[in-house]
Order: structure tokens, then sequence, then C-alpha cells
């Protein structure tokens, strides 16, 4: 059985997928790769299907050994990426010898790299998928150095020859579309304009869960409690006190503060790889014009 | 599906969340269950999900093979039936009450011990909805007495069975977690089994009846 070893995680290396669908009803999340614009791509590139499990590096830094050839393809936060010492392209598929070790620096910018290898990669699979759910614990447990994770079948199509034209990820200011609602009529006028003009920046305690975002204040009109309902990925929740959480991939199923706006599913993977520190501005749109 | 000739019903109030959603505002939560089983029935197509909350319900749409609009108007068409409520499955669940919080809970609601397991067992439960973690049901419809805070502080560790109340809600910690809920006793019922299809054994709309197990 062909098997990667991984010898090396930076912040944080999981197995992702493309996560757990239509269980939210009993109180579990869809998970799966946060970015799922760069996983899909990574698959893409390798010819597995679109879901195939996938390892999400945060920050970088992994490093892995394969027994036999494989071909992969890494995509998402930019790093340098060595093959057995040499220099290698992202957003491209490569062979990794056998016995060969690819690793990956620090992104320049983003959060987020992604490691396909051709069949997909194999691991506890909890409800139909293996992917780590770090806010239920659920999934397949972070990789650490040492584990070995084997090659699966995932195989859909050939794969990708070319390199796939990739807008450069950077650190500046992201602009994120925001369709007003939910709960937008719990706030006052003044804090739709402060969306529409205010910075906001990605403040460290950020993860998986949600993108925590430090701002301007978003005042209520309304007090009291929300009665708890569903929360969506993407959607940006206001608690109280502290700071409005723009919901990713581990977000909780239900939630007790309102949204007051929701990013659509082709922006978040962009929200997904908004690093600490950096700026995000919203566009509102609003739910009408949707 | 045949929708009833007369609806007495007024429309709940649909309300965008993002393009991968609707949210609809309900006026308690006997209707987010009457709501959730109709849209169950009527498999609208591209439907990934029905999620209930305490007096709202998620559709979870995927964008990828249906539109917003194309769900709002297959929800606008959807009658529920008026007759009853919908039931869920019944569990009865046995409770030592033994709990690190049930002197707190007895000091706080002014009732005795004895007066505070005979308000928890009183009364039929039912899961409103889950959340918090897989698995986690909050029960609704306890004896109004029980309304207590959550405990200051919450516990680093919550075992797997305790049975717990916080504002108006019960549930039991179906795995071992964190939690602030105040302690009244624990169960040895298996409610998150990954074996069992579903995991979940207790399900919004079913009704959980708790009752104080014999000596051990």
């Amino acid at each position: 059985m062909t098997a990667l070893t991984i010898r090396a995680v930076g912040a944080q290396a999981l197995l992702e997928d493309g996560g757990r669908r239509g269980l939210a009803h009993l109180g579990v999340g869809r998970s799966g790769a946060a970015d799922s614009a760069s996983f899909t791509l990574a698959n893409r590139l390798v010819g597995n299907q679109p879901d195939a499990a996938c390892v999400e590096a945060t920050l970088g830094q992994l490093s892995v050994t394969t027994d036999e050839t494989v071909l992969v393809a890494v995509t998402g936060a930019p790093v340098e990426l060595s093959r057995g010492g040499t220099g290698c392209a992202m957003n491209a598929p490569f062979y990794l010898r056998a016995g060969e070790t690819l690793t990956m620096g620090w992104p320049s910018a983003g959060l987020r790299t992604y490691l396909a290898v051709r069949g997909g990669l194999r691991g506890a699979t909890v409800l139909g998928s293996v992917s780590w759910d770090t806010m239920a614990q659920l999934g397949t447990p972070p990789l650490s150095p040492g584990d070995v994770v084997e090659v699966g079948d995932a195989v859909a199509a050939v794969p990708v020859t070319d390199q796939a034209p990739m807008a450069p990820m950077t650190n500046a200011p992201i602009e994120l579309p925001l369709l007003l609602g939910p709960r937008d009529d719990w706030f006052s006028a003044e804090a739709i304009a402060q969306l529409s003009t205010g910075t906001f920046t990605v403040t460290p305690d950020s993860d998986r869960v949600g993108a925590r975002l430090a701002g301007p204040p978003l005042p209520r009109t309304r007090r009291g409690e929300l009665a708890s309902e569903p929360m969506l990925l993407g959607a940006l929740q206001v608690p109280t006190e502290g700071r409005p959480t723009l919901f990713l991939a581990d977000h909780p199923v239900t939630g007790g503060y309102p949204v007051i706006g929701v990013v659509p599913a082709r922006a978040v993977p962009l929200a997904a790889q908004a690093r600490p520190g950096q700026v995000i501005r919203f566009r509102p749109q609003p739910a009408s014009s949707a | 599906m045949t929708a009833p000739a007369v609806s007495t019903g007024r429309r709940p109030r649909r309300r965008r969340y993002g393009d991968t959603g609707w949210l609809l505002d309900l006026d308690d939560n006997d209707e987010v269950h009457r709501w959730t089983a109709a849209i169950r029935t009527a498999a609208i197509p591209g439907v990934l999900d029905v999620v209930p909350g305490l007096t709202a319900l998620l559709v979870v749409l995927d964008p990828g093979s249906t539109s917003s609009e194309a769900v709002a108007s297959a929800l606008d068409g959807i009658r529920p039936a008026q007759a009853g409520v919908t039931s869920g499955e019944h569990h009865l669940i046995e409770v030592r009450y033994d709990g690190d919080d049930l002197y707190d809970v007895a000091r706080a609601t002014g009732l005795s011990v004895e007066e505070v397991i005979g308000a928890h067992t009183a009364t039929p439960w039912r899961v409103a909805f889950t959340g918090f973690a897989p698995g986690f049901a909050y029960l609704i419809g306890g004896d109004p007495r029980l309304v207590v805070p959550r405990r200051p502080e919450a516990r680093v560790r919550v075992p797997a069975g305790a049975v717990a109340i916080a504002g108006e809600f019960s549930a039991v910690y179906p795995r071992t977690s964190p939690g602030g809920w105040q302690l009244l006793g624990h169960t040895d019922a298996v409610l998150w089994d990954l074996r069992a299809d579903p995991p979940a054994r207790l399900r919004p709309g079913d009704v959980v009846e708790f009752r104080r197990a014999g000596p051990a």
C-alpha cells in the first residue's frame, strides 16, 4: 500500500475532504477543507474525485516522505516547495519519487496550503468523512510527525498537465461581498454604514471555526437575546461583547447572536485564507438584490 | 404531496441567509418541527439539510445544484399539516440525581433537592434543536421553576451522560466536553454512538422523560 509518512508539521496539518453534509440537525457541522477552492483545484490537478481527502497545512512547514512514486499537487497559501532538495512549483502536478521528501516553507501570504496526492488520502472516516472538525473533535485527529497516511483510489480523471493560472495570494486588504441578513434588522443604520466603510482586521485568535475581526462597533437597535438559531458557513455573527466572527468550516451549527450578513459561498475561500493582521473590507448588498 | 385545502397559519417570514440558505421565522418550537417535517417531506431538489432552531429553521441548499430562488419558490408552496404536533420518538431516560450542582440549583430556585428532582422528572421535555456539540439536544418544556443561569465559570470537563439544566433548557451531555450548565445528575444511557445510524439518539422533535433511577 502506497503511503506518506509525515516528517514535520507546522501550526497544524489536518486531513480534510468535502466534509459531512446534511447532519447539522444532529449537531454535526460540515467541516471539510476551509479553502474549498484551493482544495478542489488540488484534486483537479492530480485527477482526483473533487472531494478526495488532502492535507490542509496551516502556516506551511509540512514535510512528508513517500514510499512509492506518487503524483502530487500543492495549492493554496503560497509556500516554497522542495522535493529532495530541488525547488518545485505550486498549482501544477508533479511526481514525488519513492523515498523522496516534500517540504513546505512558510507561506508568504494566506494561511492554508493543500497537498493532494493522486488517489486521495485515507484516514479515520467518521460519518462519511475523514475531515477533522476542530470544534466537534470528530474525524481523523491532527497529523503528527511519524504518522503514516495511506494513499487511496479516489481517482476520477487523467491529471492536468498544465500549471493552473491563479490570482496571486497577497497580504493586501481583501474585499468580501456580504449579503445582508438574516438579522441585519437587529442593527442600526450606523452599523450597516460601518460595514461598508469600516476596516476589519483579522485577529490572532482566528481558527477554522471562524475569522475573528477587530473593527468599528456595530451598534444594535434591539435589546435582548436572540433565540438560538442555525448558523451557516460565511455568516458574520456579532456578539454583544467581543469581536464579530466570520464563520468558517468548523463553525457551530447553532448560535445565540445575530448574523448581520453572510459572505457568499464563492468568496468564503478568500476569507479562509485571511491571516491575522490582514484587513477585510466588506461590500454589503441588500438581501433583495442578491 | 397534497396540501390541506384550508390553511389558517400565517406564512412564516422567509429571510435570506447568504446564497446557501433560507431562514424561516416561526412562532414557536412546535411550528419549527411542523415546518421541518413538511420541508423534509417535500424533498426539494438541492436542499442539503433542514436545521431547526428554537423559533426559526434553516434550509441549507447546494448552490452548485440549485438556486436560492428555486428553493424559495418551492418553500413558498409548502403548507404544513395543521393537525396536531408532529411527534418524534419517545425516550425514557433514567437519571441518578447526584450532580455536583444539585444543591446550588435548589438554593437558586428556592426548592428543596427533592422538589428539584420532582420538577425535572414531572414534565415531558422536547428536543427543540441541537448544537454546541454533536448530538447535544436542547430540551424545552420543563417546569418553569427550574430556570437557572449557567454556572459563572464553565467546567473544563463534563462527563458524557451528565444531566444538566441552564436557562429554560435541560440536556444530557452526549460526549465528555467542557460545559457551563448546572449538573443535576447522570445517566448511563448512551446518547451519541458513531456506530448507530443516526449517531444521535435524541433528535429534534423527540420527547424525553427523565425518571429517577433506583438505588445502585
